[in-house]
């Protein structure tokens, strides 16, 4: 048991130190849910992706560096600490490129990888609907069969990123539904066969700019439109974007959402450099005698270690063969409360300085010495606070924990 | 990097486990509290047999150690069988004698550590901020005492004071004795000791966490009303669902506490360890209802021990301190 990397494992996080301090930004960027932030955050993933530092787990031939999970953590570590820019490509480079890795063609991966790399195509998700939230199965949005693709329909709800990205993709019903391989038999009374929800789904990727997409921006709670809804109208969709066997869409994004509550949406280096940061402005300035907001500070720092210590042990689990299952959900319980809680307690330190948007205390100048540009505290926590909302609630995630985990009998939701 | 227990290290725990199984573990632990210690100290023998107490010592005073990450695992197995007597005492008088002699005062090493290590001698001590009591000296065969004049052979102990958990006994140690050292390597072992002290509590209140939760995930599947197992309902299962996250994320601090020995470490893992166990306790006693109340059900034990080892060499409040200040 031993917590000690290798010569090379060090020398690629010294790397990935050195490029970061010689290229993050000294200013920081625009929030990246306005037009012109996005903007910057799509030039800056052009400026990684040209030394590959954009997506480093990825094979060469797509624009990474072929490095494993201990390499792309190191880096993980080193890019939070330098202070660099939220990443506009996440949803692409977490949840996407994951899914075409395992289901896509191999013309797939070659044509959208190296353009999600660079920035080219950023991409939204597209899956929860107005009626379809943590039932996501319940979804209505329709992928109906024409000549060489599929014409979509309906409504898709909450899609981060949509507001401004270029490219989404997302979970459709097919229509007509076909009984193919797994669906349910005929109706016990000799009724056609009806779908179960899970069947017959199609996952498939679109481009917002195509004709019958509309999109409207929604606010998020401090206005800024991080997120939007998408309505469709006889979207036509080759059969080229469709990601593995139409129908089996259901058990393609799940295996994408283990990445998504998993080590690989978040990971412990930005909760270790918030939590430094946060520990760092409390010695500066907090009152020592405030032995509760003090209490709050140390959870921080434990939440943190924490989180990177569980994940150095999936790191080894993985490592040797073993898979993560459930365990994900574990995970994300834990860092979305985490993340709440460090920066609800930031904004209690910062006290009436804490509520100002417009570039006042709210923002962390690097006054407790914090490293690279300045941290925007109050950003952080409304980012903070959909947490434990998106992702798959955390009510559904304790729903996964009881029954898959504590092995406890299924009950209604 | 291979942050998991290696096979020597599984086995360890799963030897212990079997032989505290065998042992009858928890009636042995009532009998102590009954003031019968026979049965505990035969459980004592057999601990100190699988090298549970030679894991402090260094291999120059007969002992296999210092080997912290073997001891988190052994008190994470002595947690969840609710072991009584002045284990993690022993541990900790044991680093604190080890780090004497690291700093040149061999003599009490020489004299005490070979018999701790062995099992042939248990001891038990306080140490700076670790409050006034000392844990179960009416049966322990030394009593240490740290204090602003060093460290000292107590001459025995003040009245023996109840505690909540009904398998411990407190009390002071009576002023005087034998001096054994004093000034600055003092206090350099009593922190030393301190870290060791407060590494094994925290194995052990994971341990005291994990029984809590087995044991009360096994009731509520079995214990029906409305028509249905309790454990189908979603308020059940969302206060369990909350006890393993604190629980699992509790575990790799306790382990990457013992190998850095970091004083930050330390103090996260024991406040986390502290605050995971003290929640499965509270949600035991809850889902358990009524008959979690009782003492004479089992489940009381642990209960009552994630209780006290909350505060056992200080409380939550001087390790979050620890925490974010400069501690050594």
């Amino acid at each position: 048991m031993d917590l000690d990397f290798t010569a090379e494992e060090r020398a690629f996080g010294q790397r990935a130190r050195a490029w970061l301090a010689a290229h993050v930004p000294a200013a920081p960027l625009p929030s990246l849910e306005t037009e012109a932030g996005f903007a910057a955050h799509r030039e800056w993933e052009r400026e990684l992706a040209a030394d590959r530092w954009s997506a480093v787990s990825w094979p060469e031939e797509y624009g990474g560096q072929g490095a494993g999970l201990v390499k792309w953590l190191l880096f993980e570590e080193e890019y939070h600490a330098a202070g660099a820019p939220g990443r506009v490509s996440q949803n692409g480079i977490s949840l996407l490129a994951p899914t075409l890795f395992d289901h896509g063609t191999a013309e797939q991966r070659a044509r959208v990888l190296p353009a999600m790399a660079t920035g080219e195509v950023i991409w939204a998700q597209a899956w929860s609907e107005p009626e379809a939230g943590s039932d996501l199965a319940s979804l209505r949005s329709t992928a109906r069969r024409t000549a060489g693709g599929w014409l979509l329909g309906g409504q898709k709800a909450w899609s981060s990123r949509a507001a401004f990205a270029d490219r989404a993709f997302g979970l459709f019903r097919r229509e007509p539904y076909e009984a193919g391989a797994g669906a349910s038999g005929p109706g016990r009374d000799g009724a056609p066969a009806s779908p179960e929800p899970h069947q017959g789904l199609v996952y498939l990727m679109f481009s917002l700019r195509a004709d019958g997409v509309t999109v409207r921006p929604v606010g998020r709670l401090d206005g800024r439109p991080a997120f939007a809804e998408i309505f469709l109208d006889d979207v036509f969709v080759p059969d080229e974007d469709v990601i593995g066997e139409p129908g089996q869409g259901w058990r393609i994004a799940m295996s994408t959402t283990g990445n998504e509550r998993g080590l690989t949406l978040r990971s412990p280096g930005r909760f270790l450099a918030t939590a430094d940061r946060l520990a760092r402005r409390w010695r500066a300035q907090g009152d020592p005698q405030d032995t509760a907001l003090r209490d709050r500070v140390a959870d921080a720092v434990i939440g943190a270690r924490a989180y990177e210590l569980f994940t150095w042990a999936s790191a080894s689990r993985l490592a040797a063969g073993e898979t993560l299952g459930a365990e994900s959900s574990l995970n994300k319980v834990f860092w979305s409360e985490h993340d709440i809680a460090t920066h609800e307690t930031a904004l209690d330190l910062l006290g009436a300085e804490g509520e100002l948007t417009d570039g006042g205390g709210g923002a962390d100048g690097g006054g407790g010495g914090a490293a690279g540009p300045a941290y925007d505290w109050l950003d952080g926590y409304v980012f903070s606070l959909a947490g434990t909302i998106y992702a798959g609630t955390n009510e559904i995630q304790r729903d996964i924990i009881a029954e898959r985990l504590l092995g406890l009998p299924k009950g209604r939701r | 990097m291979r942050f998991a227990l290696d096979a020597g290290q599984r086995e360890f725990a799963r030897s212990l486990d079997a032989m505290l199984t065998a042992a009858d573990t928890l009636a042995v632990t009532r009998a102590w509290g009954a003031g019968d210690h026979a049965p505990g100290r035969a459980v004592w023998q057999r601990l100190a047999d699988a090298g549970v107490f030679a894991l402090a010592v260094p291999q120059e005073y007969e002992g296999l150690g210092p080997l912290p990450a073997e001891t988190a695992v052994a008190f994470v197995e002595l947690g969840r069988h609710a072991v009584a007597g002045p284990a993690v005492e022993t541990v900790a008088a044991a680093a604190l004698l080890s780090r004497l002699a690291a700093l040149g005062e061999t003599a009490s090493a020489e004299r005490f550590l070979p018999a701790l290590a062995s099992g042939g001698t248990s001891a038990t001590l306080t140490l700076p901020d670790g409050g006034p009591y000392a844990v179960d000296p009416h049966v322990a065969d030394i009593v240490l005492a740290v204090d602003e004049a060093g460290l000292r052979l107590a001459p025995g102990h003040a009245r023996v004071r109840r505690s909540l958990d009904p398998a411990r006994r407190l009390a002071a140690p009576l002023p005087g004795g034998e001096p054994l050292a004093k000034g600055p390597s003092v206090t350099e072992a009593a922190r030393h000791a301190t870290r060791w002290a407060a590494l094994a509590t925290a194995a052990q209140s994971l341990g005291v966490g994990l029984a809590l939760l087995d044991r009360t995930v096994a009731h509520v599947r079995q214990r029906t009303q409305f028509g249905a197992p309790i454990g189908s309902f979603q308020a059940v299962k969302h206060r369990l669902a909350d006890v393993l996250v604190a629980l699992e994320f509790a575990r790799p601090l306790v382990f990457g506490a013992a190998l850095t020995m970091a004083p930050g470490d330390v103090a996260a893992a024991k406040v986390a360890t502290s605050d995971a166990a003290y929640g499965a306790a509270r949600a035991a006693l809850q889902l358990h209802g009524a008959i979690g109340y009782t003492a004479e059900f089992d489940l009381a034990l642990w209960l009552t021990r994630a209780r006290v080892l909350r505060s056992a060499y200080g409380g939550p409040g001087l390790w979050r301190g620890r925490v974010v200040t400069a501690w050594e």
